[in-house]
């Protein structure tokens, strides 16, 4: 069996409760629930999770990087979408 | 009956160690780079429990010297290894590797499990580590056995293959011996057929969820692997696990 006939599957990772899950890389398993358990062997096993999501590559649609000026460049100059113009309370520590 | 003890203790530990020195034989062998790392990782679970067992045998033995975790791994000879002789078993292929993981990791489920209320304490406190280590590893056997059992017909053939070849070397797992006797009247140990009723059910579900046959009884099975009674491998498997300690006594990292 090579790595050729398991598909790819992106791994992503909660460190802790109320964090995000962030993506920590991919690998190969012949189905969801091994690349579940791959990911727990290769990705967790230095306490680096509480939770893991496993998705196949094949089902992330991604940007190209051919589309990269009509999608990102538009907002360079949007300086009014950045809350910038308000007043943060010194108080207030998560914001 | 300190001597007892100690060969509980060691039945246990020796266990673990040689299937750890078995499946960290994987590295680099399993049909995925994957599987590698869950292989090493099974192994490298059993020889922390290996490692916590064999100082608690040294500590009741009480010797003096007090012999350590490493004494007791690495300057024992062959007859005084207390393992199954399931565990000194040679590599075979991945079906051979998951058959006897299914097995043992299920005995040791229920073994752990019972001796969380052991009279000795530190025995108890690594069998609550231990369970749940072993109930992932029982998870990771059972889900490549349903696998390669419901899959091809090769991956089925060669899963059924390798259930028959593991399958004399199982009934040692239950059974009774004079430290495990003893170990149970004093609160300390489990009676090993105690487990064997539990573990040939989680088996046998799982085998006909993965439309395979539990092969017939074998005519002949081993023994004797409690009493230091092993199979030629042992020799050799001992000669590669000790000779970097034997040859370099105290040598660290």
């Amino acid at each position: 069996m090579t790595s050729s006939t398991w598909p790819l599957w992106e791994v992503f990772v909660r460190a802790k409760r109320g964090l995000s899950h962030v993506h920590a890389g991919s690998l190969h398993a012949p189905d969801r629930e091994m690349a579940l358990r791959n990911a727990r062997d290769l990705y967790t096993r230095r306490q680096e999770g509480v939770s893991i999501w496993v998705v196949a590559s094949s089902d992330i649609t991604a940007s190209s990087p051919d589309e990269r000026d009509s999608f990102f460049d538009p907002a360079a100059d949007k300086v009014y979408r950045h809350p910038t113009f308000y007043d943060v309370p010194e108080d207030v520590e998560y914001l | 009956m300190t001597e007892q003890h100690v060969a509980y203790l060691l039945g246990l530990g020796d266990d673990a160690l040689i299937y750890a020195q078995r499946l960290g034989e994987w590295l680099t062998h399993a049909p995925q780079i994957e599987e590698d790392m869950a292989l090493g990782n099974v192994g490298l679970d059993l020889l922390g429990q290996a490692r916590s067992l064999l100082t608690r045998a040294g500590e009741v033995e009480g010797a003096t010297p007090l012999r350590d975790e490493d004494d007791l791994a690495m300057l024992r000879d062959e007859r005084e290894f207390r393992n199954v002789q399931l565990v000194e078993q040679p590599r075979a292929d991945f079906g051979h590797e998951m058959a006897r993981m299914l097995w043992f990791a299920t005995y040791q489920c229920e073994l752990y499990s019972a001796l969380l209320g052991s009279a000795d304490e530190t025995l108890a406190a690594i069998a609550a580590k231990a369970v749940k280590e072993v109930e992932y590893h029982r998870d990771h056997a059972t889900q490549w056995v349903l696998r390669l059992g419901d899959g091809t017909g090769e991956s089925h053939e060669r899963m059924q293959q390798g259930l028959a070849s593991v399958h004399p070397y199982v009934a040692e797992l239950g059974e009774d011996h004079d430290a495990a006797r003893w170990a149970t009247d004093q609160g300390v140990g489990v009676l090993p057929s105690t487990l064997t009723e539990a573990v040939n059910g989680y088996v046998t579900q799982v085998l006909q969820q993965a439309t395979l046959e539990m092969p017939d009884p074998p005519r002949w099975h081993a023994r004797g692997g409690r009493d230091g009674v092993h199979s030629e491998v042992m020799g050799y498997l001992l000669a590669e696990m000790q000779h970097i300690h034997r040859s370099h006594p105290g040598a660290t990292w």
